[in-house]
This record gives C-alpha cells, sequence and structure tokens, in this order.
C-alpha cells in the first residue's frame, strides 16, 4: 500500500509539468507545500526589497537623481550618458582603473596559486595530527575582522614595529612602510595571502581527499615520483575545483576588499590606493553625488559580469569544467 | 571482498608497490623533511603575530618599541586592558556587537535555514524561479548608492534596526544550507512523514532541523563572526555615537590616531606628555585587538569540527 503511493508520486514529481492532468497535479502540489512558501518568503521579500529595488534603482545612473522625486520621478540626464562620459574624461580615470586591476590581479596572482599549494603540501602529511594541527592553524587569520588586520599591519610595519625590530636584527635599516606608496601594494597583498590562503585551501583538501589510491599505486608502479604524482595525479583530480574557483574569483576582479582599502588609505598613498569602490563611496555617501556615483558602480558591476560570463565561457570550451 | 582477497594472497602489483616503496624511502624522506619544514614555517608565520599581539598587551611598551619582547611577556602590566574597562565608548560598544551580533544571526538562521529547506525540496513548485531570482543577486547588484538610498527611503538611516537586517541572508550560505539538507534528509523521510499526516511546518522543526546540527553550527558561526566582524554596514549607515559597534569604535583607536602617532615618532622631540599617551595608546590597541577578537576564537574550536565539512558542503554543487 505504501510502496504504491509513493510510485504515484514519485513519477509525479518527477513528470509533472509534461503530463496532460499536469494543472490540476501542480496546483494539488502548490496546496499541499503551501508552507513551503511561507518558509521562502522572508528570502524573497528579503532580496526583493535589498537587491532588486536597489537594481531598479540603478537607472538614477542615467538621470539626475533628485531626492524628493526618488528613483522613478527624477528626470532624465541630457545625454543619457552624461555620468559615465563625466567618469570617464575625468582625470582620475585612468588612475582609478590602473589601481583597481592592478592591485586586483597582483593579489589574484599571489593568492589563488597559495591556497592551491598549501593544500597540494598539506595533503602529502602523512602524521595525522601534525596534519591537523596545521590545517586547523592555517585559517585561524580568517576570523580576524578587517578593522584588526589593518591595525596589527599598523601596528607591526609603523617604524617601532615587530618588523623594523627584526629587520634590525640583520643589519637592516628602517624601513617607514606605512609612509610609502611603494609598499601599500604589498602589504595589502600579503596580509591577505596571510589571512586567508588557509581558508582558501580547506576546499582543495577536501577534493584532494577523494583522489583514489589506485591512481597513486598505478603512477608509483610506472616509476613516477612523488613530485611527478602531485603534478600529474593530483592536481588533474583537483582541476575542476581549481577552474570554478577561478571562474568565482575572476568574476570578483573588480570587487577589491573595499574595507580593507579604504582603511589602508592615509593621505601619503592615495595616488595608488585609490580604487573603483573606495571613489564609489567618497563620490556617493561623503560628496552626495548619488547619479554620478551610481554610474561608477554601474561599470564596476558590468565589467565583473562581462568578465564572469568571459571567462565561464573560456572555461568550458577549453575544460570541462564551468560554473554553468 | 576485494580486500579480503588482497589480503589472503598479495598479487605481483601489490608486491611492486611494496618494492617501490622501500626503494623511494630515502627520496621520501627528503621530501617528507622539506614538506614539513615549510608547512612548519608556514604555521610559525601564522600564529607568531598572533601570539605577539597577546603577549604585548600584557608587556611594558618601553620593552616592545625597543624590541626586547619576542617569546613572552615581559613586566607584565594590565594597564592596556584597566584602560579599556574605563572607557565607556569601548564598553557601549561591545554591548551593541553582542545585541547586533545576537539577534542578527537569529534572523540570519531563520531567514536563510527555511529558504533553503524549501528550495531543498523536489516537489516544490516554483523552485526554479526562486533559485534564479536569488542567484542572480550574487553577480550583479545596483550597487553602493541605490542601495543606500533604499535603505534611507525605508528609514533605517541611523537606525540600529539596519545593523540586523542588511544582510539578513546570501545566496551563498542559502546554497550551502540547500545542498545540506539535499544530501543529509533523504526523500523518502519526507515521503513516510507526510503519509502519516505530518505538515511541512512539523516535518522541519521535529525532524529535518534535529537531523541538521551541523549545518545549523556552521550557518551560526558565518553569521555570527560576519556581524562581530563587520564594520562597513555601521560605516555607511550608523552616525549616532550611541549605535556604533565595536568595529567601528575601534577604527577610531586604532586607525585614526596611527598616522599622526607616525609623525610624532618621526619628528623626535614631541613633548614628554605626548610621548608618556602614545605608550598607553599603544597598550590599549594591543589589548583592545585582543578582547575584540577573543569571542570568535573561543567559540571557534568548539565549532571547528562542523567548519570544514560546512565549508566543503556547498562547494560539490556550487
Amino acid at each position: 500500500m505504501a510502496t504504491g503511493r509513493k510510485e504515484k508520486k514519485d513519477t509525479g514529481s518527477l513528470g509533472y509539468k509534461k503530463t496532460a492532468s499536469g494543472k490540476s497535479y501542480l496546483l494539488l502540489m502548490i496546496k499541499r507545500n503551501w508552507a513551503l512558501y511561507l518558509f521562502i518568503l522572508p528570502a524573497f521579500l528579503y532580496f526583493l526589497i535589498f537587491a532588486y529595488v536597489p537594481m531598479y534603482g540603478v537607472q538614477i545612473a542615467f538621470k539626475d537623481f533628485v531626492a524628493t522625486k526618488g528613483f522613478l520621478g527624477s528626470a532624465w540626464a541630457a545625454p543619457f550618458y552624461k555620468h559615465f562620459k563625466t567618469f570617464f574624461s575625468s582625470v582620475n580615470f585612468f588612475g582609478i582603473l590602473k589601481n583597481t586591476l592592478g592591485l586586483s590581479v597582483y593579489y589574484i596572482l599571489a593568492s589563488f596559486p597559495a591556497s592551491i599549494i598549501l593544500a597540494l603540501m598539506i595533503n602529502e602529511v602523512k602524521h595525522t595530527h601534525f596534519k591537523k594541527l596545521v590545517q586547523n592553524f592555517t585559517y585561524i587569520p580568517y576570523f580576524i575582522s578587517t578593522v584588526v588586520l589593518v591595525g596589527i599591519i599598523q601596528l607591526f610595519f609603523s617604524s617601532t614595529g615587530m618588523v623594523n625590530q627584526i629587520g634590525a636584527l640583520f643589519g637592516l635599516e628602517k624601513t617607514m612602510f606605512l609612509m610609502r606608496d611603494g609598499w601599500f601594494d604589498d602589504l595589502y597583498v600579503w596580509s591577505g595571502v596571510w589571512q586567508s590562503t588557509g581558508y582558501g585551501a580547506i576546499i582543495y583538501i577536501a577534493a584532494l581527499a577523494g583522489v583514489s589510491p589506485e591512481l597513486h599505486e598505478a603512477a608509483t608502479i610506472d616509476g613516477a615520483t612523488r613530485i611527478q604524482r602531485i603534478i600529474h595525479v593530483n592536481l588533474p583530480a583537483i582541476m575542476p575545483t581549481i577552474v570554478v574557483m577561478l571562474i568565482m574569483t575572476v568574476g570578483n576582479i573588480m570587487n577589491l576588499s573595499f574595507e580593507k582599502v579604504l582603511l589602508m588609505q592615509t593621505e601619503g598613498n592615495i595616488g595608488v590606493s585609490e580604487v573603483i569602490s573606495t571613489y564609489v563611496y567618497k563620490l556617493g555617501i561623503q560628496k552626495a553625488q548619488y547619479s554620478l556615483s551610481s554610474a561608477v558602480g554601474l561599470f564596476n558591476n558590468v565589467i565583473n559580469l562581462a568578465l564572469l560570463f568571459t571567462v565561464n565561457k573560456i572555461c568550458r570550451s577549453i575544460s570541462d569544467s564551468s560554473l554553468w | 571482498m576485494a580486500l579480503s582477497n588482497r589480503s589472503k594472497r598479495p598479487g605481483v602489483c601489490e608486491r611492486m608497490v611494496v618494492k617501490m616503496a622501500v626503494k623511494e624511502t630515502k627520496k621520501d624522506r627528503i621530501f617528507n623533511i622539506v614538506n614539513y619544514s615549510i608547512l612548519g614555517l608556514i604555521l610559525v608565520i601564522t600564529i607568531y603575530p598572533l601570539w605577539f599581539i597577546v603577549i604585548a598587551s600584557l608587556s611594558n611598551p618601553d620593552l616592545i618599541n625597543t624590541g626586547k619582547v619576542w617569546f613572552l611577556p615581559k613586566d607584565i602590566s594590565f594597564i592596556g586592558y584597566t584602560s579599556l574597562m574605563n572607557d565607556k565608548s569601548i564598553l557601549r560598544g561591545y554591548i551593541n556587537t553582542i545585541l547586533y551580533t545576537f539577534f542578527g544571526t537569529l534572523l540570519n538562521l531563520v531567514v536563510t535555514l527555511l529558504a533553503a529547506y524549501s528550495l531543498s525540496r523536489r516537489d516544490f513548485v516554483g523552485r526554479k524561479f526562486f533559485t534564479l531570482m536569488f542567484l542572480f543577486t550574487m553577480f550583479f547588484s545596483g550597487g553602493l548608492i541605490p542601495t543606500f538610498i533604499t535603505v534611507k527611503n525605508l528609514g533605517l538611516y541611523d537606525n540600529p534596526l539596519v545593523m540586523i537586517i542588511l544582510g539578513a541572508t546570501s545566496m551563498t550560505n542559502i546554497i550551502i544550507s540547500r545542498t545540506f539538507f539535499e544530501t543529509n534528509i533523504p526523500k523518502e523521510l519526507w515521503d513516510a512523514a507526510s503519509i502519516d499526516g505530518c505538515g511541512n511546518v512539523r516535518f522541519f522543526f521535529r525532524i529535518v532541523l534535529p537531523l541538521s546540527t551541523a549545518i545549523v553550527a556552521v550557518m551560526a558561526l558565518f553569521f555570527a563572526v560576519t556581524h562581530w566582524n563587520g564594520y562597513f554596514v555601521a560605516m555607511i549607515y550608523i552616525r549616532n555615537s550611541d549605535y556604533k559597534p565595536l568595529q567601528i569604535v575601534m577604527r577610531d583607536i586604532l586607525l585614526k590616531s596611527q598616522f599622526n602617532a607616525e609623525l610624532l615618532q618621526q619628528g623626535g622631540d614631541t613633548a614628554g606628555l605626548m610621548q608618556e599617551e602614545l605608550r598607553a595608546a599603544e597598550q590599549i590597541k594591543y589589548a583592545l585587538i585582543v578582547v575584540a577578537s577573543l569571542p570568535v576564537m573561543l567559540v571557534y574550536p568548539f565549532v571547528q569540527k562542523y567548519f570544514v565539512k560546512g565549508v566543503t558542503v556547498g562547494a560539490v554543487k556550487g
């Protein structure tokens, strides 16, 4: 009796869209699962209000926004691309774009391989205790807040800070890391690597755990050394994960850690530390130039989206794995 | 079956593997030594800065600035911590952060887990629509300014509620939870329960939730850490200093004074009083970092075992 009913339901839930009596079945399912709609309602409302209303509001990038008139009531800018033109032709444009891309690419080049290498190394450890120790301790910095991280950077790299003291042990002269804009990139990137490599490695370690030992046995019989096995067995095995992570990373290339850049900004390094997101913040929130800063933000998001699609397409054509 | 076969009579392959393994021990040993040393070094680089902050918060600042404190606190003093206690803004910030974290996480869990459960059900009509609608928010957003205007229009500007409501859920976390439900709650369970007359609400709270402590723990950790560490929302939307969370108060103390301090130190000949203040300020900074990070670090060991599971479960199906 029970199994009979179950089977009937199975075929129904799989093929309800195709059957001739589909509609009534659909209604039945909706009626029976009314609670699921109640469950999803808060998330639906949240995304509607805090994601889709602002998306609708992005039209102010093409308008002259007046707060009292709202998104819809404000008049269109003349020409409609006025704010984009202002941004593209401003003296800051190339500098900001260069800073954004430069910092982002530098960070990806440093941090992306770091997580993979750490995972491969941890995977080779045979002592369970040491393995656990390294794995669990390397992702602790991930839980530190950005404010604390930047605070630590400033304490350690100040003229009397720890780094200069270690340098002094080796007879190096004091370096004013925080005062010179040449160090901004390096501090930003390597503090990020310090904070997130262990966390980033988790996913690869999990993928590596799924590599079949038989592959390793076969490779060993064929005379592969350990390094060769890492490169020719482990690395290809986690390649799909790597590709997906890469697409996600590149799709976010313009979204630098806004908080961190802003916190690390000083009058001294503004020339290299002004990126699109901090520029939008200053223009929009501090100077209340809503339309212009929305245009800059939209430019940023469109580039991200375009990159995501491009990289996904490239990955799909050269390898089997892609985001969709 | 295959295993027992193997143990009975090792085949040619097995014997060769053993032979190879023996032959490779020397190379293996070198590899291991190098690998272990590098990992050891990484471990030190990761942990030492954190340890240094702890000992620096307890040591005489003069000894720190002259490079005499390395592994253990010296000339122990609690001035940093006692000054923190007396600072009203820090105390206020701490209480605010606790409130935001508690209620914020609660809201996060309700919104996220309920939505994730609905999306995990294959017989949920409209599942595809909701998934796509939510998924799109991961890749495109209106941006800072339109969001800012929306929040302002809702009357949430400079309203402590914004700290709880904004970021109530995210598709990433919904996906992670959804995948967990899909893989850990067998479809047959719902079939059986519904035949017995159990509704969705009762099923979720009586059966699904008790079976999902791991994902609840992970989500609670994720969200709580985000609330605890977050400063972005407060920076944009909170002006009243009574509502400021700890991170904002901390930023003002840690970073605002830094540039000046650096200039003072460079100048060298500052008034004695300024130097004195500066020294106490350093101590306070270290102590503040410890106090602000401690709660997260204390919770961490308890949730740690679920944590890895949580990160990886969502990755299976991006």
